[in-house]
């Protein structure tokens, strides 16, 4: 830098120079306006507000709160209360109509299904999958078989009580016995029977499988929860065999599997957890994807 | 070609200069040097009061214009309705999904203000820009209680009295009656004018109204009554924009120095032309510089600060009607032309050129697209969307089934009644979750005025079709009434 110099004009602008020098380069002193200035005072002056006003200092057990008292948690308290204000008046009529009611009426429907779009996403879509479209083991709620039944009243009561929810006294306890693992049917038997049931929705069976003597033993241990043509009972939760759709698979190894461990999935009693209104949306919007009946 | 804005005059500086400590003498902030804009009359300021008196006019008076759209819509002519995102302008309604419209308007703006510049300059900064429409306001004001130029330098310059106190009062009141207004005016544009009028008249105004007329009655106040050229100097982007989208033929208001130089006394020029010596036109009585709003002198050529508002052409004109001599010493003119007649030459002027052509292509492109697509707009649409989880399912009976979201928008202001049919897959079966109506096997539904009708539509193939893993799916909505039809199209998706 340059030694300290009386202060020039630059000839070209008229404006006066720092007086900074580096090889014959100078630097225009151009100032900026004065009013620039008074805004960064005036940031100041509104941080300082700001610190009075809102939560700002770090201090022992949580930062100030500031004369407001603001915070987010409470902004977001304050949101879900006029949230569930505005929302009363639809929530009122949904808690009033039946559910058959409910699917009839356009309005309500469509709040139902909003509502109970909102509740699947958050509560179902884990286990039956973001579109209600199930995996192995979770059942697939857009198609039209249902193991614990698929009207409107039965969805109901499945969400409410959950199935094999031991909290749940009412809750669907049945479930299949373990035929292979409890030593009920032996190997070839178990054969013989996942042949027969592959015959039941129309799929060819494994050849080894003795058809005659499965259809014995499916009438004698299978018959009395799946019925005698395997059509299924929904009051014990035993699916109907003779469809196109299968909880855990459809192949011979998939149905061996089945008889040999038996058991069933378990979904948890939503009572309590969510309010009977949103329990009712649910069921409508489960109802309305596709399968209900 | 445009000289830096210059905020100090040399001979300001020259004080400073003899200082010899920097940091103590040489200020980091300079204090912004007050403008007192003299009254002018003429042909531009004439032009300016008009489009003062008429944007003004239609800013403030537009929101109480009526205009019949039935009973279920509003009468507003113009609205901006945020509680159900419509966009009302006279005939055209605009929906939230149609917003290229904005696009295609805001693409037009900046052609139409590109077009203007190549023409004839900042013909927005001067005559139509807020901030220049405003300020003039203002600056009316001002003279009214404080008087010109003159006066207000002296009253400024003099001590404090009653009668200083009451003009400021009047005026500071008047400007934020003014800002008040106009504040006051936005708001109306958001929400029907009588009914927010008589709410804000009986203390009843909706919070967010008032906190909008308290921001827009500051900002105001402030940025016309305060900050006035200032924006146009430091805050606008569009002096910087300008700068580099003009060329040399444009037109722009030009001090014609080809005319005013030397500059010479009126006495003396009168001699030396007797003597046959030549002697510029420019009297160097700083007219021009005293009726300018921004305070820059456009004898040093074009520059950032001036907005070309045409006043110094106005004062310019007077002067030369007293001296008798021909008027436009500063007149909206080119540089090449100055240059052409320095050298002898006869004057050019070249509106149609390259740039010219492309803005007013691009202008006439975008508004065909814009009118052709709002002619063909149409009153109903359908959409549709396919599930995404699952893509498909197979029912207990081996059948396969897609389901989808479908949007119905019915656009005029009367309930209509739509059947849906199914064209595509010819051997699928439709079926609306929730429709209890059928007319003809196919269903129907109600959709209300400006309404939205959001349906899950289920599309089944029997079993035993065996349908490949993609094909399209076609959507028909009839509008029972009139017949009219809309489509939409999707994809029916299979194992």
């Amino acid at each position: 830098m340059a030694e300290h110099k009386h202060v020039a004009t630059d000839k070209a602008t008229g404006t006066a120079t720092t007086g900074h020098d580096w090889d014959g380069i100078q630097e225009l002193n151009t100032p900026l306006p004065r009013w620039w200035l008074y805004t960064f005072y005036a940031c100041i002056v509104w941080a300082i507000g700001y610190w009075i006003l809102y939560p700002a200092w770090p201090w022992f057990g949580g930062a100030t709160p500031g004369i407001l008292h603001w915070s987010s948690r409470g902004t977001v308290a304050t949101e879900m209360a006029a949230l569930r204000e505005a929302r009363s008046g639809m929530n009122d009529k949904l808690a009033a109509a039946s559910l058959q009611e409910i699917e009839k009426t356009p309005e309500l429907l469509s709040f139902a299904r909003a509502e109970g779009g909102a509740a699947f996403a958050q509560n179902c879509s884990p286990c039956h999958g973001a579109g209600g479209q199930g995996s192995r083991g979770y059942p697939n709620l857009n198609a039209d078989r249902w193991i614990w039944g698929g009207t409107l009243e039965q969805i109901q009561t499945t969400i409410t009580h959950g199935a094999r929810w031991a909290g749940d006294p009412d809750t669907h306890a049945t479930m299949m016995p373990s035929f292979g693992r409890d030593g009920l049917l032996n190997k070839a038997e178990m054969a013989d029977v996942a042949g027969y049931v592959r015959t039941l929705s129309g799929n060819a069976p494994d050849p080894a499988a003795d058809l005659a003597k499965g259809k014995q033993l499916f009438a004698d241990n299978c018959s009395p929860c799946h019925g005698e043509n395997g059509k299924g009972n929904i009051d014990v939760g035993a699916p109907n065999l003779t469809t196109q759709v299968w909880l855990y698979g459809p192949t011979t190894a998939d149905i061996l599997n089945r008889i040999q461990n038996g058991g069933g999935g378990i979904m948890p009693a939503w009572q309590g957890r969510l309010d009977p209104t949103t329990i009712k949306a649910l069921a409508v919007y489960v109802h309305t994807l596709g399968g209900g009946q | 070609m445009n000289a830096p804005f210059r905020t100090h005059r040399p001979d300001e500086m020259t004080q400073n200069n003899a200082a010899q400590d920097l940091s103590h003498d040489l200020p980091l902030y300079a204090a912004a040097p007050k403008v007192y804009p003299q009254s002018v009359h003429g042909t531009y300021r004439r032009i300016k009061w008009i489009i003062l008196c008429v944007t003004l006019g239609i800013y403030y008076f537009l929101p109480f214009v009526r205009w019949n759209r039935g009973p279920d819509a509003p009468s507003q002519a113009v609205l901006v309705d945020f509680a159900h995102r419509k966009f009302y302008f006279f005939f055209i309604e605009i929906w939230p999904q149609e917003v290229y419209y904005l696009t295609g308007l805001l693409i037009l703006a900046a052609m139409i203000l590109f077009l203007m510049n190549a023409l004839a300059g900042r013909v927005w900064c001067g005559y139509l820009c807020p901030q220049t429409v405003w300020t003039d306001l203002f600056f009316w004001t001002e003279r009214l209680f404080e008087g010109d130029r003159r006066e207000r330098m002296l009253k400024d310059a003099g001590p404090w009295t009653v009668q200083r106190v009451r003009e400021k009062f009047l005026k500071h009141a008047t400007w934020l009656l003014i800002a008040w207004w106009t504040g006051g005016a936005w708001v109306l544009y958001f929400s029907d004018a009588p009914t927010t009028v008589r709410q804000l008249a009986t203390f009843q105004g909706a919070p967010a109204a008032l906190i909008w007329i308290a921001i827009l009655t500051t900002t105001t106040y402030i940025l016309a009554g305060f900050m006035r050229e200032q924006v146009c100097v430091y805050m606008c982007p569009w002096p910087r924009i300008q700068a580099a989208l003009t060329d040399e033929n444009a037109l722009n208001v030009t001090y014609r120095y080809d005319r005013g130089e030397p500059r010479t006394s009126y006495k003396k020029s009168a001699v030396l032309r007797a003597h046959g010596e030549r002697a510029g036109d420019c009297i160097d009585c700083g007219q021009c510089v005293a009726v300018c709003p921004t305070g820059v002198d456009i004898r040093e050529g074009p520059s950032l600060g001036c907005i070309q508002c045409g006043l110094c052409i106005d004062a310019c004109d007077a002067v030369m009607k007293k001296i008798e001599r021909p008027a436009r010493l500063i007149a909206y003119d080119t540089d090449v032309n100055v240059g052409r007649r320095l050298a002898g030459e006869a004057n050019q002027f070249k509106p149609i050129r390259s740039r010219t052509i492309l803005y007013a292509a691009v202008i006439a492109i975008v508004g065909g697209v814009m009118l052709a697509a709002l002619i063909g707009r149409h009153d109903m649409t359908v959409s549709v969307m396919h599930d995404r989880n699952p893509m498909f399912v197979k029912t207990a009976d081996g059948s396969i089934r897609n389901a989808l979201t479908v949007h119905i928008v019915n656009r005029q202001s009367a309930t209509r009644r739509f059947a849906i049919r199914l064209d595509q897959p010819q051997d699928g079966r439709l079926a609306v979750v929730g429709d209890q109506q059928t007319l003809d096997g196919s269903p129907s539904v109600e959709v209300g005025p400006d309404q939205v009708l959001e349906l899950r539509m289920l599309v089944t193939i029997p079993p035993g079709a065996s349908p490949p893993p993609s094909q399209q799916l076609v959507f028909k909505v009839t509008d029972l009434s009139t017949g009219g039809t809309a489509t939409a199209v999707d994809n029916f998706f299979a194992p």
